[in-house]
């Protein structure tokens, strides 16, 4: 370090701590305003990662595979043939973590009391560990053996709709591949439970081959969906399929549920109006703290001026200080802002507001998630911006004539 | 031997609302090398804005200035600087030391601003402290400092890197007899032993009866310029 920069370090660092009171009172406003940012980066991207896991683990995946025309019209006629040897090869790289093939049509499902609308889902219950919530979902009875087996999952929330129960039977009407009435009595094997509840009204689950038999599929298949091991660097992975199954529709989570990416982009607005909101407040006391200090100090830099100091300098000694403030108050902010989310490592419990968090499709209880990237941006933005608003500041350090500051009481 | 200081036909003029206040008039004045002078006169006479002048402080309505063989009423703010930081240095009436910076940091100021590696930054201010009386008390601060201490170490900063001219506005002022009389000692010895030109402005008789040449001002104009044996 030269010895004129070593110089205003010294003098930055000590004359911050002429007015202890006052350097504390800005840090701690620096240190509040980091620690807000970070920490409600943290509760948001939580929020939405919790969203998006759900969604994908909802039966979307990262990808899925149609006919063409299904997800316009999700009926028995645009179901498509099981995978072939390229696409199943495709399939089974490490670019792939989990695949299931399913069907999925509208169905109605009877009790003796109700009947519902329901999507029906059918299954192959090893293919859909790892990639969907219902294996584990499972609260009451059993969940389903093989493809073979006709026993019937339903959510608990539809169960008490139809007023039946597990062990109970119901009728499943659906549209068959001949265009004919498809309809079966089935026992309820399994009950579970989901979040959002309209899962547990949407969807009711048999297996692959039993749903197969009774829509007359016989091989056929509605879709194919995966999970790969990170949702954001599917690309590569996408074309390769486009390329093994021609003439089929492949897509993925980004437009199966384009809402989803719409409330990431729009919580990164957001964020960053909440940052640009908190710096704004941070940098007016920022920006008095330093010109109540540069207007107390004006014969000082009279004198560093007569000195021979030159004014390029005084402005690097006011930065050198507003630099030491917001180092220290982003050390601080960031700090407490890490004890905060570590302490909700375990979830912020809102299970008094369950009802109106499930309507918007969060879950009660929020696991925060820190990105780098927003911890950057906030850092960088006080960083950047804060030395920006000292420049005023500076300037008014350095613009007096030596003669001027000195003869100022 | 080039003069330190050369002043031709220097005015200086403020404007204090539509009023102009003539604070120099014409001034010319040559200031030999190693030169001791004071400039007396009452308040207002000019005293102080001929030293601020001199000192690259403020600039000269008109007329020539030119110091250590540069001339400085038209100099770049830049090389102004430059110019006091490496030949000039100065003693304040009101001692202007850095408040957060000890007496030794004080001394080593200028030099750390000159680029002067730590070490010998550090010996030249021990050396400096020692000669002006104030061995032992480099690692205090300003604040801990009696007002004769602070003007000697205010004196140590401005000969320690042994400038052309040393400029010394009122540095009695706020001293009393005795520390003053040691001051002007100081100040005698440092212009003998190593040539530096001094250029006072005071209303003391001290400082005048120390001075070898007088230069009295009246309403901004040299009235009197004179040699005279020195009291020490």
């Amino acid at each position: 370090m030269s010895s004129t920069v070593r110089l205003l370090a010294v003098l930055a660092w000590r004359n911050l701590w002429r007015h202890p009171g006052r350097t504390g009172a800005i840090l701690f406003a620096l240190a509040l305003g980091v620690w807000s940012m970070v920490s409600l980066a943290g509760l948001t991207r939580g929020v939405l990662e919790s969203q998006l896991e759900r969604a994908i683990a909802n039966l979307t995946g990262h990808v899925q595979i149609h006919a063409p025309g299904y997800r316009d019209d999700p009926v028995v006629e645009h179901s498509m043939p099981p995978p072939g040897p390229e696409l199943r090869a495709a399939l089974a790289t490490d670019a792939v973590s989990a695949w299931a093939a399913r069907v999925r049509v509208p169905a109605i499902v009877v009790s003796e009391r109700e009947s519902a609308a329901v999507t029906l889902v059918g299954i192959d219950p090893a293919q859909e560990r790892g990639l969907s919530f219902i294996p584990d979902a499972v609260v009451a009875g059993r969940y389903l053996e093989s493809a073979d087996d006709a026993g019937l999952l339903i959510g608990r929330k539809l169960a008490e709709r139809l007023e039946t129960r597990l062990g109970w039977r119901v009728v499943l009407m659906s549209e068959g591949a001949d265009d004919e009435l498809a309809d079966r009595g089935v026992r309820i094997v399994g009950v579970f439970d989901a979040e959002p509840e309209a899962i547990e009204t949407s969807y009711v689950f048999v297996g692959r081959r039993a749903a197969q038999q009774m829509l007359r599929l016989g091989e056929r298949i509605s879709e194919i969906a995966l999970v790969a091991p990170e949702r954001n660097r599917i690309q590569g992975l996408l074309e390769r399929l486009r390329a093994a199954a021609p003439g089929l529709d492949v897509r993925p989570w980004t437009e199966i549920e384009p809402l989803l990416v719409l409330t990431e982009e729009l919580s990164n607005v957001v964020l960053v109006i909440w940052y640009l909101i908190v710096f704004t407040a941070m940098s007016f006391g920022l920006v008095n703290t330093l010109l109540m200090a540069v207007f107390e100090r004006t014969r000082e830099f009279g004198l560093f001026q007569a000195l021979g100091m030159r004014p390029q300098l005084i402005v690097g000694q006011v930065l050198g200080e507003s630099l030491i403030l917001i180092a220290l108050g982003l050390a601080l902010g960031n700090a407490a802002a890490t004890l905060t989310l570590r302490w909700l490592e375990g979830g912020l419990d809102l299970s008094a507001f369950a009802e109106g968090f499930e309507m918007v499709g969060y879950s009660p209880v929020l696991y925060p998630e820190v990105a780098a990237s927003d911890v950057l941006v906030a850092n960088l933005l006080v960083l950047v911006l804060g030395l920006i608003a000292s420049l005023y500041p500076a300037w008014r350090a350095a613009r007096h004539v030596p003669v001027q500051a000195l003869t100022r009481t | 031997m080039e003069p330190t200081v050369v002043c031709r036909k220097v005015s200086k003029v403020y404007r204090q609302d539509s009023v102009a206040v003539h604070a120099l008039v014409d001034v010319d004045l040559v200031i030999p090398r190693q030169d001791f002078l004071c400039l007396y006169g009452p308040s207002g006479s000019g005293k102080t804005t001929l030293l601020n002048l001199i000192g690259g402080l403020d600039r000269p309505t008109s007329g020539e200035i030119i110091v250590d063989g540069q001339r400085i009423d038209d100099m770049e703010s830049g090389a102004l600087a430059h110019l006091r930081l490496h030949r000039i240095g100065f003693v304040f009436q009101a001692y202007n030391l850095i408040p957060v910076l000890t007496a030794r940091e004080n001394v080593e100021f200028v030099m750390q601003l000159q680029g002067v590696p730590a070490a010998e930054r550090r010996r030249k201010a021990l050396e400096i402290l020692a000669e002006v009386g104030l061995e032992g008390l480099a690692d205090r601060r300003p604040a801990e400092l009696s007002g004769g201490q602070q003007q000697r170490v205010a004196v140590a900063r401005a000969i320690v890197s042994e400038p052309a001219l040393v400029l010394a506005d009122e540095p009695t002022a706020n001293l009393d007899s005795k520390t003053a009389e040691n001051l002007m000692q100081l100040l005698v010895h440092m212009n003998r032993e190593h040539g530096v030109t001094f250029v006072f402005s005071t209303h003391d008789r001290l400082v005048m009866d120390f001075s070898r040449r007088l230069i009295g001002l009246r309403d901004g104009r040299i009235v009197e310029d004179r040699r005279r044996e020195a009291a020490a």
